[in-house]
């Protein structure tokens, strides 16, 4: 009898937990949609910040995120080609997967703080290439460590089979191994992106913000993100209401890509 | 001892970062056109010695070989251990095959799985690499099955289809050895007895060796068996002597379940 009523007691319990946790986060994009949607307009996408819109934003934050994407994919692919298939596990790969697992937790705002002492400071500025580089960094660990774990799901069998006909190594690697790990890898990319197209913290004080739209990026750049944070503490309903509108976006964006990721990997099986 | 295509003197096998060798100093004729089974309780060293043959074990660093593993080709005796550059190895797994355990169809399709060696031997030209599928594929019996998609993908197939497309696979290149590593331990008893089949039929092609826990299958298969343990090869004879007639006690012992 005790165990039944334990089991009761757990039940409602963790269903009440469940309950409490979902329902705060339908409340937030209940209100995000009611107050964002109210406060869209044509005009959001087709106008600069300066004239009311975010049209510069979006291409400014879509624009550091995809050259950031351009670095840290190749870069991070091959470090995690490196770590999985080259480095045969010794101490080096060790340190390096450690420090990219550190690197990958540390916060945002760290890392904001790094790139605008070393890419700002010097150069007296805020600039689009600082917010591009603070991206990249983020993204670099994320993507290492989600080539290294996507390969190492491909059985050791594979390679050896691969060898076993009269593969190099690299050939196997190239036409066999990676292409049984692309969807787990283009997955992670996916949600990568999706992860650094929504940060504030590394673009805060790196490339900050611009209301005009431009595509230089030694200069300040337009963001998406920081534009929300200002826009949200200014006083004028209006700019309230854009904030609103530009966190819907963000939103319905950042939740776009992450359904195609899970949708993907859910095909695969 | 006339018709060898392969022969291992005084082979040991030390694994990287251990002190002990995994095989002492064996010697192992490999006749042509036989089909040779070692057998043994799991850790005897059947499978290590199978992956030396090849020299699959170079994939991973560290590893030390003693001794000879000698492959007889063109009636010229090459000492497989001496191979150091990376094409001489291919060389040696193009002229050695191999079938793993597991089914392992590459992510492609049915005829780029088995097209795959070809074209990593530069075999390019498109009429004879579809006539050396479809040989491959009838050689692997399972060209009925796969003729209407060979371009659908390999994952979809059954295991017991995989396993002779991966059989198919090896085949295609023509090789003069084929290493089996239990190749239907993974499989259900009717895939099983079709690959068992198979591999009789093939060695009229080419030389067979074949690692395996079954002992049924050794005696059903093989005309030579091996029986190893602990690192030693202790046993080596026809298979009906082996099975009817052995010489060493360990063997009976093993044969007739009383340990391993």
């Amino acid at each position: 009898m005790n165990r039944l009523l334990l089991n009761k007691i757990i039940l409602v319990l963790s269903t009440l937990s469940a309950v409490i946790g979902i329902s705060f986060l339908f409340w937030i994009l209940a209100t995000l949609t009611y107050k964002g949607v109210s406060s869209l307009h044509l005009s959001t996408f087709t106008q600069d910040l300066v004239n009311g819109g975010i049209r510069n934003l979006l291409v400014g934050q879509f624009t550091m995120a995809l050259i950031a994407s351009a670095i840290a994919v190749p870069i991070g692919m091959f470090a995690g080609i490196w770590l999985r298939e080259y480095s045969n596990q010794n101490k080096l790969a060790s340190v390096i997967r450690n420090l990219s697992d550190v690197m990958m937790s540390a916060p945002s705002i760290v890392i904001g703080v790094f790139v605008y002492a070393l890419f700002v400071a010097p150069f007296g500025n805020y600039n689009g290439f600082a917010g591009v580089i603070a991206l990249t960094i983020m993204m670099i660990p994320i993507i290492i460590s989600t080539t290294d774990n996507m390969l190492a799901l491909v059985p050791k069998e594979l390679r050896e089979a691969g060898i076993a006909l009269g593969g190099s190594k690299h050939t196997i690697i190239v036409q066999i191994i990676i292409k049984a790990a692309k969807v787990g890898i283009t997955t992670g990319v996916l949600l990568s992106f999706a992860r650094i197209i929504g940060e504030t913290a590394p673009l805060l004080f790196t490339s900050a913000n611009n209301q005009f739209f431009t595509m230089d990026l030694t200069g300040q750049f337009p963001s998406l993100t920081v534009s929300i944070y200002n826009l949200a503490t200014y006083p004028d309903e209006e700019s309230r209401q854009l904030a609103w509108a530009a966190s819907f976006v963000l939103t319905a964006i950042v939740l776009i890509i992450n359904l195609t990721g899970r949708y993907m990997t859910r095909n695969k099986k | 001892m006339s018709n060898l295509i392969m022969e291992t003197k005084d082979f040991s096998f030390t694994y990287a970062g251990v002190d002990a060798p995994s095989l002492k100093k064996i010697n192992l004729p490999i006749e042509k056109n036989k089909i040779t089974a070692m057998i043994g309780p799991s850790g005897c060293g059947k499978s290590t010695l199978l992956r030396a043959m090849n020299r699959i074990h170079d994939l991973y660093p560290g590893n030390k070989y003693e001794g000879e593993i000698n492959l007889f080709k063109d009636g010229k005796k090459e000492n497989i251990l001496k191979l150091k550059r990376e094409n001489d190895l291919i060389r040696l797994r193009q002229d050695v095959g191999m079938i793993f355990q597991k089914p392992t169809p590459f992510p492609m399709s049915i005829y780029d799985n088995v097209a795959y060696g070809m074209r990593l031997a530069d075999v390019k030209n498109k009429s004879e690499l579809d006539d050396r599928v479809e040989k491959a594929l009838q050689d692997a019996a399972i060209w009925k099955e796969t003729k209407d998609r060979l371009h659908t993908s390999a994952l979809g197939m059954s295991g017991g289809q995989q396993q002779r497309l991966c059989i198919a696979r090896a085949v295609a290149l023509k090789p003069d050895v084929l290493l089996f590593d239990e190749p239907t331990s993974a499989l259900d008893p009717i895939s099983t007895g079709a690959i068992e089949e198979l591999i009789a039929e093939l060695k009229d092609e080419v030389s067979i060796v074949i690692v395996t826990h079954n002992m049924q299958q050794a005696s059903r298969l093989s005309d030579y068996t091996a029986f190893m343990y602990l690192g030693d090869l202790i046993e080596y004879d026809k298979t009906d002597t082996i099975f009817m007639n052995p010489s060493q006690k360990l063997t009976e012992d093993y044969i007739t379940g009383r340990f391993g």
